[in-house]
């Protein structure tokens, strides 16, 4: 019951947002469903409901490792988007506040959905619920993005789509009763006739690959988020990102199943290094600080990527990298909306000086680009530590020099930049609109809680998060 | 009997495949796109038996939908658009349609090699989906116009629904409601979207839409 709250709870919330008559208290239902949201979630962490085998929805293990991340993200950032919806008073927010408020609910199902339709349902209903959020500016350029968003993403999720029908068809062929419930795929293991699981599993990684963001289908990402709100585009890069990532591991379980998990894991381990590698050189050469934090996100879907091909270790610690990577990026993408903002651009040709204008934002942005570079004591540090260890265990020694290799290129990608436009002494332009923007509490706050979360994951993560990674990857990894 | 009928239809829409790819008028992409649309609406029809309501179902959304309602919207929008009705191609018209044509061909035998059940080993359905989903990724690329973009994303959506078709009686009816529901949200919101690229572009040229690159 109280995972159909999950789902409900904000659907209910859109649909009140829409019809709400006044512009400026509207924005207060976004952190109202989250907080709402949020305690279901942690209540549901910390007491896991039974979910019967033949459930299509449920708060089974898998959703319980990333869910509550999920949704603490949007509780921090709906905080962060009552200050920034002030701000931004002169555009109508109506739509936008529904469409945020209906990703989360979206959100909630996909990260539940045990059935392979019903994923695929949800992840196309959140790909069009985003598009609202895409061009909540309305500027030319957000269109643009918009477009190129809604073409690459959807062609991606069609190809899910006909992945979806592919491993249908498996299952048919292998003498399925057409039930396509993970659990049913699963239990069918070595009767899915492999010629179609192949072909399933290339279309499905390509299509849930899309939305993830990974290389070479990311094209849709560094327009998206850098021309999205910054709230925009810590739930797409914390939230939309890793409903795809579970979709992934999901099927992965199922190929896993047919006697195909070596082959799949390959091609993980290739794309996931692929994207880290193509994201570390984009990264070099970016000098629009909202595109290098899609860069960047691009370059964490690739190392979530390659956990995800290193067995049962690697899943752990993937799930791990998912929630301090989520929480990171988030606190990076507050505080560079933050930046934004004050400095008019987001170009490090125009913006510099940033630590005398706005002293907090900047000293979070550094902190955080520290946090996501992988430097100890925060949570990325210790995640994709837990990667490298599962990278060599597996005897991966080439692939693990190939992932410290990108590391080091991106730390240089995003020192550069972000250094260009912290230090120096401030434009006069930028002065001018400096004074406009004040750093009140409601946009210093939700940056500091996200950053302090991954400080906190990194330090002493609790034992019952490690659990229920661990539970996950049970039920990933059955033991026969 | 009813096999040699479905496969006749299937023959059609592999057709008009390559008439989109050939023809260098948008209009004429719109008919191609929404007689293959009512084609692929009929043929659920053809493959029961006794026809159940759920059939039934699908055949009419389908007939309404990709026949009728998003050949219309287009049409409107080109209407209030008011864009020049030429196709400029990145990939040539003659180019395109070699490539639909040894697609086709090349669908053609790669069904020779996949594992069918009995009942569909002698259907044209895999080798149609096939083909009709490389010719939407053909337009999707070679086409430059926003409106020309949408055809080529809903001739794919044809060849994932031909596919589908082979599930129809072991899927439940979820995939494929969902299949309609979502395809007409997402034209819909495509449709708002062309038009305010229109407004924003006075244009409905997608190589305009370079403001973002490295």
């Amino acid at each position: 019951m109280k995972s159909l709250l999950l789902i409900l709870v904000p659907l209910v919330a859109a649909a009140l947002a829409l019809a709400w008559p006044g512009q400026r208290t509207r924005p207060w239902l976004l952190p109202a469903a989250g907080l709402i949201h949020a305690v279901l979630s942690l209540w549901l962490f910390l007491e896991p409901p039974v979910v019967a085998a033949d459930a299509w929805l449920g708060f089974d293990p898998l959703a319980r490792a990333v869910l509550p991340v999920v949704s603490l993200l949007f509780l921090v950032s709906a905080w962060y988007a009552v200050s920034y919806l002030r701000i931004r008073a002169e555009r109508p927010n109506r739509v936008f506040i529904a469409a945020l408020l209906a990703v989360l609910g979206l959100l909630s199902a996909g990260h539940q959905a045990r059935h392979l339709g019903l994923l695929w349902i949800c992840t196309e209903a959140v790909t069009l619920a985003a598009v609202p959020l895409l061009h909540f500016n309305g500027t030319p350029r957000a269109f643009e993005a918009t477009w190129k968003y809604l073409l690459v993403g959807g062609t991606g999720i069609a190809l899910s789509l006909l992945g979806s029908l592919c491993l249908g068809y498996a299952s048919l062929y292998g003498g399925g009763d057409g039930h396509l419930t993970f659990v049913a795929l699963m239990g069918q293991g070595a009767g899915l006739s492999r010629p179609w699981v192949l072909i399933a599993w290339v279309l499905l990684l390509v299509g849930y690959g899309t939305k993830m963001g990974l290389a070479p289908m990311h094209t849709w990402k560094p327009e998206a988020y850098g021309e999205a709100p910054a709230i925009v585009g810590a739930i797409l890069a914390g939230g939309v990102t890793s409903v795809a990532f579970t979709a992934i591991l999901r099927v992965r379980a199922v190929v896993g199943a047919a006697g195909e998990g070596g082959m799949a894991d390959h091609t993980l381990l290739a794309i996931g290094l692929f994207s880290m590698l193509v994201a570390a050189l984009f990264l070099l050469g970016t000098r629009d600080f909202k595109r290098m934090l899609a860069y960047s996100s691009v370059e964490h879907m690739g190392i979530l990527t390659l956990g995800a091909s290193l067995g049962p270790a690697g899943v752990a610690a993937a799930l791990f990298h998912v929630w301090s990577n989520g929480l990171t990026k988030g606190a990076l993408f507050l505080s560079a909306g933050n930046l934004r903002r004050a400095a008019g651009s987001p170009s490090m040709d125009e913006v510099r000086g940033m630590s005398t204008l706005t002293p907090w934002s900047a000293a979070i942005f550094v902190a955080g680009m520290f946090a996501v570079t992988a430097c100890p004591p925060f949570g990325p540090f210790f995640s994709e530590l837990k990667v490298v260890r599962a990278a060599l265990e597996t005897g991966h020694g080439l692939a693990t020099g190939l992932f410290l290799c990108c590391l080091l290129l991106a730390f240089f990608g995003l020192t550069r930049v972000v250094f260009g436009i912290v230090d120096g002494r401030p434009r006069r332009a930028a002065k001018a609109a400096g004074k406009r923007f004040k750093e009140s509490a409601g946009v210093i706050l939700p940056p500091l809680v996200l950053l302090g979360l991954s400080l906190w994951l990194g330090l002493c993560p609790p034992r019952m998060l490690a659990d229920a990674w661990a539970a996950a990857v049970t039920q990933l990894y059955p033991t026969p | 009997m009813i096999d040699s009928n479905l496969n006749v239809l299937i023959g059609l829409a592999m057709g008009l495949n390559l008439l989109a790819l050939g023809t260098s008028r948008l209009p004429a992409l719109i008919r191609a796109m929404s007689v293959q649309g009512v084609i692929l609406g009929v043929m659920p029809l053809l493959m029961e038996h006794q026809l159940d309501w759920r059939v039934l179902l699908v055949a009419v959304a389908t007939i309404c939908g990709k026949g009728l309602l998003i050949p219309g919207l287009l049409r409107r929008a080109m209407r209030t658009v008011q864009i020049d009705r030429e196709l400029e191609p990145l990939i040539g018209f003659v180019p395109s349609l070699l490539l639909g044509a040894a697609g086709t061909i090349a669908a053609l035998a790669l069904t020779h090699l996949l594992p069918l059940l009995p009942e569909h080993a002698g259907s044209l359905l895999v080798p149609g989906a096939l083909a009709t989903v490389l010719t939407g990724f053909i337009l999707l690329i070679g086409r430059t116009k926003a409106i020309s973009q949408v055809c080529g994303y809903l001739i794919l959506e044809n060849g994932i629904y031909l596919f589908g078709l082979l599930l129809i009686k072991a899927m439940p009816l979820l995939v494929e409601a969902g299949v309609l529901l979502d395809l007409t949200v997402g034209v819909f919101i495509l449709g708002i979207i062309v038009d305010r690229i229109q407004r924003a572009f006075d244009s409905l040229d997608t190589r305009k839409l370079t403001a973002l690159h490295e």
